[in-house]
């Protein structure tokens, strides 16, 4: 007697598309599918004499709302190498911490510092692979001992290679910056205004963009991130008074459940002999 | 090929508030389109009569269009009844003309501000298709789910289910 028990095989990981053909009947139905939380975002990369300088701005959005005004977009990759996302914020996420850890463990099987290429190279493949389902649009940048290099990868894996480079919703106004302004040879001094000023021109030209920007200047055996560098969005109209809340909170009724009985030991019967 | 549409969605957010004698009313003076800046000097409120003042946010080329007529038929009430139109008359005839599009609406979240017959602050509020209510303050636009919670929590009294204590058994 054959038994007739269909035995599911455990989900292998990597994307589900089941419900994709449901999701489809849904909008054609006029069921809005949920927001995803994205990094409308202006980042930034330019290669100056020393190195390399990331910029990013702080807004993420979802939907029309910003839900966080100051969140963080320079990606740690390996200490000489940053990685600055635009476009999904778990993906951005995901992907940049999945990649620096495979780096890690490549330095430690080679016992070398990591090569910019390296990190570009895992990003592209696992992005390809994916077919652009993965919405991460990313701006590498890193010194290692064959010199600084900038490269921009996109959602369906293709890759170039810049001596500047932008990405988001802002990367137009940022471009426009850099392409008037931008030469080779900048000091470090030059390079971070310049960043500055592209990132800027996202944040007050771009809906996506806003609130401060981040700066990240990599030279050879030395990084510097710089948080914060620029704060041209302050909260400027605190009441003075300071908002008041209404004074009583009335209960109306309380229930404790515990969780845990409290069992009370009882000493009880003789104590061990020695 | 995607089709095209009639309408666009150029943000901002109205506020209007309520009092005894006065009533307030604000608005954003940024005009955009996706992820664009038009302008950031274009205001969207209009005053309508003596009494009486308009507050749209939405698509800006409908909201000219709706002060136009409005401003027309108030026009047209001053020569026939030789005065100004009321803040609720205002409101009726807004509220009228936004039906009329039932089915091709104004794309325009409107909040009417001013004074009523007896001098008390009133503040009326509409969707797109003409619904409408007279409230102590609300909120329209893009920022309206922002602004709301903070007028409900600074402006309303707490809880409404404020039970009497039980009586005891």
């Amino acid at each position: 007697m054959s038994s007739s028990s269909i035995v599911e095989a455990p989900p292998k990981g990597g994307f589900s598309f089941d419900l994709c053909k449901r999701n489809e009947m849904l909008s054609g139905k006029g069921v809005k599918h949920p927001n995803y939380r994205k990094t409308g975002t202006t980042i930034v990369g330019l290669i100056f004499q020393d190195g390399v300088i990331l910029g990013a701005d702080t807004r993420a959005t979802s939907g029309p709302i910003v839900c966080d005004k100051n969140c963080e977009k320079i990606h740690f990759m390996a200490p000489n190498i940053y990685c600055c996302g635009a476009g999904t914020a778990a993906d951005t996420e995901s992907v940049t911490d999945m990649v620096s850890s495979q780096l890690q463990l490549h330095r430690y099987h080679t016992g070398r510092e990591s090569r910019v290429i390296t990190a570009l190279t895992l990003l592209k493949k696992h992005l390809f692979n994916y077919q652009g389902h993965i919405s991460a649009a990313l701006v590498l940048g890193g010194v290692d001992c064959t010199g600084p290099h900038l490269h921009t990868i996109y959602p369906h894996g293709s890759t170039d290679t810049l001596p500047f480079a932008t990405m988001g919703s802002g990367s137009l106004a940022a471009m426009a910056v850099f392409e008037s302004k931008y030469k080779e040879g900048l000091n470090k001094e030059e390079g971070i205004k310049l960043v500055t000023e592209a990132i800027c021109s996202g944040i007050f030209n771009d809906l996506g963009s806003g609130s401060n920007v981040d700066v990240c200047v990599i030279t050879k055996g030395e990084k510097e991130y710089m948080r914060n560098h620029l704060k041209p969005n302050p909260r400027t109209y605190v009441s003075a008074r300071a908002y008041t809340f209404p004074k009583k909170i009335e209960v109306l009724s309380t229930k404790i459940t515990p969780l845990k009985e409290l069992a009370q030991v009882v000493e009880a019967g003789d104590a061990m002999e020695e | 090929m995607s089709r095209f549409s009639p309408y666009d969605n150029n943000g901002g957010s109205c506020v209007a508030i309520a009092g005894a004698d006065y009533c307030v009313i604000a608005s954003d003076t940024r005009m955009s389109t996706g992820y664009n800046i038009l302008t950031r000097d274009h205001s969207k409120i209009y005053k309508l009569a003596d009494k009486c003042i308009l507050a749209s946010s939405g698509f800006q080329a409908d909201m000219k269009a709706l002060q136009k007529l409005l401003a027309a038929r108030h026009l047209i009430y001053q020569h026939q009844h030789n005065k100004q139109m009321s803040c609720p008359a205002m409101g009726q005839l807004l509220s009228n003309t936004l039906y009329y599009k039932r089915f091709f609406p104004y794309y325009t979240f409107n909040v009417l501000g001013g004074l009523d017959n007896e001098g008390k602050g009133c503040v009326y509020t509409y969707d797109a298709v003409g619904s409408y209510e007279r409230v102590g303050y609300s909120a329209q636009g893009s920022g309206s789910v922002l602004i709301m919670p903070f007028l409900d929590n600074q402006l309303k009294s707490p809880s409404p289910l404020l039970l009497p204590a039980q009586v005891q058994p």
